[in-house]
C-alpha cells in the first residue's frame, strides 16, 4: 500500500493554541492523523499534472463495524476542515457540525463510523499551497497545481482505499462539500450506498464565480500577498484575506437574517462618529469574521479552493447533460436545500433532482424552511436534522447496519 | 391535493390503498404520484416489499415522508412527470389525485408512459347521491365522499366512472382491472358480473389498473 499513517492522535486530545503560529504548525504537523501517499503513487490531476507525494489529514469518530459497511464520509466546505465534531485545534471552537455528528445525534457515531478528511488544497494537514514542496523545500505557493473538486475526491478515494473501505454507507456535505458528494456519486457509483448533497449545486453560476473573483482579487491586491510568496517573505496578506472573507460571509446569510441580527444598530456607541470606524454592528461583525478567519486559514488555499469550485460543472464534464453523470446509479440520494439560500438556491437542487429523476434514481428531496440563508446547513434546523436522521436510519436498515445501542 | 377519505383511525388503511396494494406485484418498482403522508408507500413497503418513490406537492408532507425514511420529492403531477424516462417503474400510481390535476389527460398519458402499468383511483361523480343532490337542489353536490363546497374543493376535474373509462379508451389504455367500491369499502364485484352503468351509479370511488396498448 502506498499510504502510511504518520501519526495517530486520539481525536479528543487536541491541544488548542489559538493563533497564526498554531495554524502554520497545522499545515506540516497536523493534530489529526494523516496518511502520506508516497512518490511512487502520484495523484493524477485534472490539469494534467501529477502530485506526489501528498498527505491527507483526517478525523474519525465512532467505530468501523466488522463488515466495514457503516462508514460515512463527511466532505467539508470552502473554509471548513476535518475538525467536524471536535474542538478546533487552532480556534478552540466546537467542530463545525458538532450538532449533527455525535452519539445520539442525527449522524449517530454509536451506529456509524464517521470520516472527515481535510481536502486537497486545504491548509490543515492535507497537501495544499502552504505545504512544503519536496522539489524546493519551500512552500508551494503558486507552484501548487490548480486543482478541481474532482481532484479533491481523488485524494479522498485514496484515503478510503487506505482505510480498506470498499463502499461508503453515505457521502454527505454542504456547499462545496455537496459538490464533492455529487462527484463521488457520479464517478464512484458502486462505492456510494447513499449520497446526501446539502445546500449545493452541480455547477458554479456566473454569480458564484463573480463573488469568488472579488475574494481572490482582494487577496491578490494585498501587498503582503507578495505574488503568492508571503510565507517565504514572512508576511500574511491579512487585510486581503479578511476582505475576501467579509464579502463571502454576506453571501452565506440571507438579507432577512442580517437585518434581524443587526438592523441599523450602532456598535457600542449612541451616535454616528462621522468617521470610517465600524459604527454599525454589522460592520463590526464582518470585521470580526474577517480577522478571526485569517488566523486559521491560508490565503493561497483560499485562492485554489475557490478556483476549484468555479471550475465545477458536473454536466459539462458529462457531455452537457447532467443526467448522464448519474446514469446507471443505484445510490439512494437525499437532496436538501434551504428556502432562503440565495448562494445555492433551491432551483439548483431541483436541477440535480431532475437529472436524477431522468435516470429513475432513488431520490428524496427536501427543501427546509429557514430564513438563515446558506449557512442554515451548519445550524440546528429541526427539519434538516429530522431529514438526515430519518433518511440515514431507513437506508441503514436496508444496508443491514445494526442499530445503535442506547447508552 | 389529497382528499381525506375513508380513513377512520390512524391504524386503518384507506380502502383504495388496500385495493391498490392488492394489484401491485411484490418486489416491484413503484412511483406514487401525490403520495401525501406516504401511507400507501408505507403499506406497499410493508406488505409488498416494493422499491417505492413518491411525489408530493406539499412541502411539509414531503419532509415528513423523508424523515420517515420514504423516498419522496416535492413536485407537481401536472408539471414534473415529464422528467421521468419511459418505463422507469412497474407501476405509476395516482390515488385520489387525478381529479385535482389541471390536465388529467396529460397526467394519465405520463403515468402510462412512466409505468409499465398505471393504477388510478378517483371519486365517482356519477354516484346516485351526487346525481340526486344535483337534481333535487340544483346546486353542486356536497356529500360524505365529496365534502367540499365548489369554491373550496381542490378538485378541478371531477368525472364519473364512465367518463374515466372513456378517457382510458382515448389514451389507448387497456383496463386490466377495475373495482368500484362504496364508503364502507364494500366492493361492487367485477365489471363482468355487473354492467358499467350499475358501478357508475353505486360506486363512490373506483380503482383502475391500466396498461398502455
Amino acid at each position: 500500500m502506498a499510504g502510511s499513517v504518520r501519526r495517530n492522535v486520539p481525536t479528543t486530545d487536541i491541544e488548542v493554541a489559538g493563533d497564526a503560529v498554531a495554524h502554520s504548525r497545522e499545515v506540516e504537523r497536523p493534530s489529526s492523523p494523516f496518511v502520506e501517499f508516497s512518490a511512487d503513487a502520484p495523484l493524477e490531476l485534472d490539469c494534467g499534472l501529477s502530485l506526489a507525494p501528498f498527505n491527507v489529514a483526517y478525523q474519525t469518530y465512532g467505530t468501523l463495524n466488522a463488515a466495514k459497511s457503516n462508514a460515512i464520509l463527511i466532505c467539508h466546505a470552502l473554509t471548513g476542515d476535518q475538525h467536524v465534531a471536535n474542538a478546533h485545534p487552532v480556534t478552540g471552537k466546537p467542530g463545525w457540525w458538532a450538532t449533527m455528528i455525535g452519539p445520539g445525534k442525527p449522524i449517530d457515531t454509536r451506529r456509524y463510523f464517521v470520516i472527515c478528511p481535510n481536502i486537497l488544497g486545504g491548509c490543515m494537514g492535507s497537501t495544499g499551497p502552504a505545504s512544503l514542496s519536496p522539489a524546493t523545500g519551500k512552500p508551494y505557493g503558486l507552484d501548487f497545481p490548480v486543482i478541481t473538486v474532482g481532484d479533491m475526491v481523488s485524494a479522498q478515494v485514496r484515503l478510503i482505499d487506505h482505510l480498506g473501505i470498499e463502499q461508503l454507507f453515505c457521502v454527505t456535505g454542504g456547499s462545496m462539500g455537496g459538490m464533492q458528494v455529487l462527484e463521488w456519486a457520479a464517478r464512484l457509483k458502486d462505492r456510494v450506498f447513499t449520497a446526501m448533497p446539502i445546500a449545493t449545486a452541480a455547477w458554479h453560476s456566473a454569480q458564484n464565480i463573480a463573488f469568488h473573483e472579488v475574494g481572490r482579487q482582494a487577496v491578490m491586491a494585498d501587498p503582503d500577498w507578495c505574488g503568492g510568496d508571503y510565507i517565504e517573505q514572512g508576511k500574511v496578506p491579512r487585510n486581503g484575506l479578511a476582505v475576501a472573507r467579509m464579502a463571502a460571509h454576506i453571501t452565506y446569510l440571507s438579507e432577512e437574517a442580517l437585518q434581524r441580527k443587526f438592523g441599523r444598530e450602532l456598535q457600542e456607541r449612541s451616535e454616528k462618529t462621522f468617521t470610517f470606524n465600524a459604527d454599525f454592528q454589522v460592520e463590526s461583525y464582518l470585521r470580526h469574521q474577517g480577522t478571526t478567519f485569517v488566523d486559521r486559514f491560508d490565503a493561497n488555499s483560499y485562492l485554489y479552493i475557490t478556483r476549484a469550485m468555479d471550475y465545477f460543472d458536473l454536466a459539462a464534464s458529462h457531455g452537457g447533460v447532467l443526467a448522464n453523470a448519474f446514469r446507471g446509479t443505484r445510490t439512494r440520494f437525499c437532496v436538501i436545500s434551504f428556502t432562503s439560500d440565495w448562494l445555492y438556491p433551491t432551483r439548483e437542487s431541483r436541477t440535480i433532482v431532475k437529472a436524477l429523476n431522468a435516470v429513475a434514481a432513488n431520490v428524496s428531496f427536501v427543501e427546509v424552511e429557514s430564513d438563515k440563508g446558506h449557512d442554515a446547513f451548519l445550524l440546528e434546523e429541526p427539519e434538516l436534522f429530522a431529514t438526515v436522521r430519518g433518511f440515514l436510519a431507513a437506508a441503514a436498515e436496508r444496508r443491514g447496519i445494526a442499530p445503535a445501542e442506547s447508552a | 391535493m389529497m382528499l381525506d377519505h375513508g380513513k377512520s383511525d390512524a391504524h386503518a388503511h384507506r380502502v383504495d390503498h388496500l385495493l391498490i396494494a392488492e394489484m401491485v406485484a411484490a418486489g416491484s418498482r413503484v412511483l406514487d404520484v401525490g403520495c401525501g403522508d406516504g401511507a400507501l408507500l408505507q403499506l406497499l413497503a410493508e406488505t409488498k416489499n416494493v422499491d417505492g418513490r413518491g411525489i408530493e406537492i406539499a412541502r411539509e408532507r414531503v419532509n415528513a415522508c423523508v424523515a420517515h425514511g420514504l423516498s419522496v420529492i416535492q413536485g407537481d403531477a401536472d408539471r414534473d412527470l415529464a422528467e421521468y424516462p419511459d418505463g422507469a417503474f412497474d407501476y405509476a400510481i395516482l390515488s385520489l389525485t387525478i381529479q385535482a390535476t389541471l390536465r388529467p389527460r396529460l397526467v394519465l398519458d405520463n403515468l402510462l408512459r412512466i409505468g409499465r402499468r398505471a393504477i388510478v383511483s378517483f371519486p365517482n361523480f356519477g354516484h346516485w347521491q351526487v346525481r340526486t343532490k344535483l337534481l333535487a337542489t340544483g346546486r353542486m353536490p356536497v356529500t360524505a365522499n365529496l365534502p367540499d363546497t365548489w369554491y373550496e374543493t381542490p378538485n378541478a376535474h371531477l368525472c364519473t366512472i364512465k367518463d374515466f373509462a372513456d378517457m382510458c379508451e382515448l389514451a389507448n389504455a387497456r383496463v386490466e382491472r377495475a373495482v368500484a367500491f362504496n364508503s364502507s369499502g364494500q366492493q361492487l364485484g367485477t365489471w363482468v358480473r355487473l354492467p358499467l352503468t350499475v358501478h357508475n351509479l353505486l360506486g363512490e370511488k373506483a380503482v383502475f389498473l391500466l396498461k398502455r396498448r
